[in-house]
């Protein structure tokens, strides 16, 4: 995996801090992150994940082009795909963040983050999309396998002292250094 | 398509008298909110903004690891006050150290790819960076090559390290109570240590 090959010319290190921070405190954030968490599970009876709402949707469109072979996998078997808790949150995610985009003047409505753009060039855009596909696909893979993915793991598992969930998200972070650099800093 | 729509889990705190669909289309808006309130905080918190998730993994920008453990310390504290006085149920993600070694760095390599992960890409989604759609469409195939291959990954893979629900009070010899007050303060003393040191 060395993008340097094919864009030497743009070896120079791309600062992150040249753009735009957060626009509330990182802390009350996380704080409010933590006191939602606590009403997920009061109310709902269940930790905050993300990732499992990618697999209900996979599950549903593999429902719709091979039924029989769908329910055949050991994974669709015991987590029956459908429209629940996960694939609501999921879909209030992007209610949420576009509100509090559009509330902030923060709407982006581009392919190429900035930072990209400024690492590979104006005319990555299939660069780009293939990069974030293949991104996608392992997380999914690495979330299922894993058991969970940065919030599921990383927030929910870490704050109830899951051994195994304080192993996961140290690994990510471990995965998403080696390879940020790689395709950044190198 | 057919929806099928999830039973709730929380049925047991309400009226059995309520009608199993209430209760289920009652999950699912809660399920909803939850998520927009989510959703909000982070696009709020710059998490859904790419050069920030970057940033972190260059370890340049550290938003992404403050938010994590304020969550983790204000969380850790509630929910496990919450359990105390039998107000929730825990759910704890058995430990196995194969599987969560390699899908962790699995995942890793993968975020760093995207950028977004899970639910801060359909924050980015919801904040108009088109890229994270990509990310969805690769999550959606990605589950589904897992789906694929879960029966051999149970068999194989799983049963390497297999630990079942392990907690860090089952490990230490402390009582539960001091294991997460000496974790939330030591998680505390990380944050304040980062606020001194981190320019982001």
């Amino acid at each position: 995996m060395n993008f340097n090959d094919h864009y030497s010319v743009l070896l120079a290190v791309v600062d992150p801090l040249q753009y735009a921070g957060p626009a509330w405190s990182p802390y009350l954030v996380g704080a409010l992150i933590g006191v939602l968490s606590m009403f997920t599970f009061y109310f709902s009876n269940k930790p905050l994940g993300a990732s499992t709402a990618y697999a209900r949707l996979a599950g549903m469109l593999g429902k719709l082009v091979a039924p029989s072979h769908t329910k055949s996998l050991k994974y669709f078997h015991d987590n029956p795909p459908k429209i629940g808790w996960e694939v609501m949150l999921v879909g209030g995610v992007v209610i949420g963040a576009l509100i509090a985009a559009w509330s902030g003047g923060e709407i982006t409505g581009r392919l190429l983050p900035a930072m990209w753009q400024e690492r590979f060039g104006a005319h990555s855009n299939l660069l780009r999309a293939i990069v974030a596909f293949v991104g996608g696909g392992f997380m999914a893979f690495g979330a299922r396998m894993a058991g969970g993915c940065t919030s599921g793991h990383g927030i929910s598992g870490t704050l109830q002292l899951a051994v195994g969930s304080w192993i996961a998200v140290i690994c990510i972070f471990i995965g998403g250094t080696i390879v940020a650099m790689l395709m950044f800093a190198v | 398509m057919s929806i099928t729509i999830e039973e709730s889990t929380s049925t047991s705190r309400h009226e059995k008298s309520v009608q199993v669909t209430t209760v289920a289309s009652r999950s699912l808006l809660l399920g909803l909110v939850f998520g927009a309130a989510f959703g909000f905080l982070l696009q709020k918190g710059g998490v859904a903004k790419y050069h920030v998730l970057i940033g972190q993994l260059l370890l340049a920008d550290f938003t992404v690891v403050k938010v994590m453990l304020s969550a983790v310390v204000v969380g850790m504290l509630g929910i496990h006050l919450l359990h105390h006085f039998e107000l929730v149920e825990l759910h704890i993600k058995p430990t196995r150290i194969a599987s969560n070694i390699f899908g962790g760095l699995l995942f890793g390599a993968g975020f760093a790819l995207s950028a977004y992960c899970p639910g801060t890409g359909a924050a980015a989604l919801g904040q108009g960076n088109l890229d994270s759609l990509a990310m969805i469409g690769g999550m959606i195939a990605g589950s589904f090559v897992f789906a694929e291959a879960s029966g051999w990954i149970s068999h194989r893979v799983d049963s390497i390290g297999d630990k079942g629900k392990l907690t860090l009070h089952d490990v230490l010899p402390l009582s539960r109570t001091l294991v997460v007050l000496g974790s939330a303060a030591l998680l505390s003393l990380v944050l304040i240590v980062l606020e001194l040191t981190t320019v982001r």
